[in-house]
């Protein structure tokens, strides 16, 4: 089911403002994206009510949070929060934290319950013991079980999985598509992080300089020559969506379908049919205005066309390029290569990419 | 060797003056403490000095003008005698009205600093759970905030069963109705009745050291809070 979300706020620091309007339909996850200071917590605070921006409006689907001389205080909002830490109460046990939010939900607007949260979240061996006793992984499990359990309209993380390292960050993900895929609370999630994003997405919101960049579905928005400020170097690039089409157990690659053309990455170990998808930096990509005439080592050569030129990076030696493979890719070469090929919009263009960097299964 | 007889009156009107003026202190210094821990208005210093004039005044300023206010003409014993019919002055209600400014400080900067210890975010976690702020204070906060209460409890109690100047001043030296062990002590002392004011003021000195001691056992058990 998806709900509509509107939200407009406008808030002013003295070193920071944030400035937004968005109109999103809010289902399964939505990632709100950008570089640290971009604005994404202060939107969340705005979101749960913990901050009141002087003039805001806020409605998901009929309910109306916050506009002109209304403002409905946090605690009615139907909106649960999971932060970087989990907040868990010390005084209370799990079973304590996790019924604290569930207690003060009306019994009619109570959709989930103990048991199922618990289960789906794998915490039934640690109801008696309290939150010291935990690792930061089960933490924060107890912490999303929590809101949760308030059975909000929208829960909201803010970067819940940054404080953990990468062993516990891959412990929890599962989790939280488990969350998508059995209750039907939309989730606004806030990272910095690509693997995040690329795990779990649908629907994602690029934040620069407390402004909407972007948004929109993670295919479209991510290859967006515009991007650079927002997402950073070294994760800026396209990210698309494929099919498994064969294994070769012979070379140890798996080959994937994307718009008729084909993509072979290490052997993944995924059913044949199974949608992946996939994240080429800009900076693995070359360019050629023709087919090779030799053998070459690069594995993966897309037939593209040249769409947009974005602007010089500040270091004013290389240049972004928005190709058009069915689906817009990302190239980043440099100036130079751009003055040698002499490209033209429009033009065909062999695009060489030397690495796949992820490669995330989606569930369909 | 006789054993000196001692009257009891004094030792039961202290507990009860010290019972009732912490029971009532905490109830007005949680809101004062809550408010300094979390202002950022600019007469907080102001309050913060109010609140810390009792530690370093003399108690018989504090006292003289206490007897001023609590007065039949004075701006509160006034207008109470004028409603109720009693006087305020050389009553155990003004005693204990006296003791709570006395004590004041003893018991709102424990409660302060462990409010601002426990900081802010508990109560967003419990309003975000869906707790009304009055309810996350009850179920969180105070909780949380319990080494404070403690802290706040055990001093307030025993800095006023200390009490000698504001009371003497306020409340005279009344047997059975303002007559605290620290003026006994006092009285026997003058008609030179050592071996009375001894067994009162070793009582008061054990009794001093030993909640002391608790507090600080007590503190050094309750785990530390962690988030």
């Amino acid at each position: 089911m998806t709900h509509l979300l509107e939200a407009k706020f406008k808030i002013t620091y003295p070193e920071f403002s944030l400035d937004v309007d968005l109109n999103l339909p809010a289902k399964g996850v939505t990632v709100v994206f950008g570089p640290s200071g971009s604005g994404k917590s202060t939107l969340l605070r705005c979101l749960s009510g913990l901050e009141r921006a002087p003039s805001g409006f806020l409605k998901l689907d009929d309910q109306v949070w916050q506009d002109e001389g209304i403002f409905i205080p946090i605690h009615q909002r139907k909106i649960g929060s999971v932060f970087q830490e989990s907040r868990l109460f010390p005084h209370l046990n799990i079973q304590g934290n996790l019924l604290y939010g569930y207690q003060r939900t009306p019994l009619v607007e109570r959709n989930l319950h103990l048991d199922e949260v618990v289960q789906v979240l794998g915490l039934g061996s640690l109801l008696k013991r309290y939150p010291e006793k935990l690792s930061g992984g089960e933490r924060q499990r107890v912490a999303i079980g929590r809101a949760l359990l308030t059975s909000p309209n929208l829960l909201l993380m803010d970067e819940p999985l940054a404080s953990l390292d990468m062993q516990r960050k891959a412990e929890i993900i599962p989790f939280i598509k488990k969350i998508k895929d059995e209750f039907e609370t939309p989730i606004i999630y806030v990272t910095h992080s690509m693997n995040e994003v690329l795990q779990l997405v649908e629907t994602m919101v690029i934040l620069n300089s407390g402004k909407v960049v972007n948004w929109g579905p993670v295919e479209e928005v991510f290859s967006d020559v515009q991007l650079r400020d927002a997402v950073g170097d070294g994760q800026l690039g396209a990210v698309l969506e494929t099919t498994v089409s064969e294994h070769d157990d012979k070379f140890g690659l798996t080959r994937l379908d994307f718009m008729g053309q084909v993509l072979s990455v290490p052997k993944q170990n995924i059913p044949m049919g199974k949608k992946l998808r996939v994240h080429i930096h800009s900076k693995d990509v070359s360019l050629a205005t023709a087919a090779p005439v030799g053998a070459t080592s690069v594995l993966n050569i897309l037939k593209a066309k040249v769409g947009k030129i974005g602007a010089i990076d500040p270091n004013g030696y290389s240049v972004d390029i928005e190709l058009d493979a069915g689906r817009p890719i990302l190239a980043t070469i440099t100036r130079k290569s751009l003055s040698n090929l002499n490209l033209q919009i429009g033009q065909p263009i062999f695009a060489h990419i030397k690495a796949i960097k992820m490669v995330h299964e989606m569930d369909t | 060797m006789d054993i000196p007889s001692i009257d009891s009156g004094p030792i039961w009107l202290s507990l009860q003056l010290a019972g009732v003026t912490v029971g009532l202190l905490l109830v007005f210094a949680t809101p004062v403490a809550w408010w300094l821990a979390h202002t950022r208005s600019r007469f907080r210093v102001v309050v913060e000095a109010v609140v810390a004039l009792p530690l370093v005044l003399p108690p018989t300023v504090l006292g003289f003008y206490l007897l001023i206010l609590l007065g039949p003409n004075g701006w509160v014993g006034g207008p109470v005698q004028a409603l109720t019919g009693s006087v305020l002055s050389f009553s155990f209600t003004g005693l204990v009205f006296a003791s709570m400014l006395y004590s004041l400080p003893f018991v709102v900067q424990p409660l302060h600093s462990a409010f601002e210890s426990v900081g802010k975010i508990p109560m967003e976690t419990a309003q975000s759970l869906g707790a009304s702020r009055l309810d996350a204070f009850f179920t969180v906060i105070s909780p949380l905030a319990r080494r404070g209460y403690l802290t706040a409890i055990v001093l307030g109690f025993a800095h006023t069963l200390g009490e000698f100047g504001v009371v003497l001043m306020v409340g005279g030296n009344i047997p059975g109705k303002t007559k605290v062990i620290s003026i006994e002590i006092y009285d026997r002392v003058e008609v030179m009745e050592y071996a009375q004011a001894h067994i009162l003021s070793a009582g008061l000195l054990l009794f001093s050291f030993f909640v002391l001691v608790m507090v600080y056992t007590v503190n050094r058990r309750l785990p530390v809070q962690v988030t």
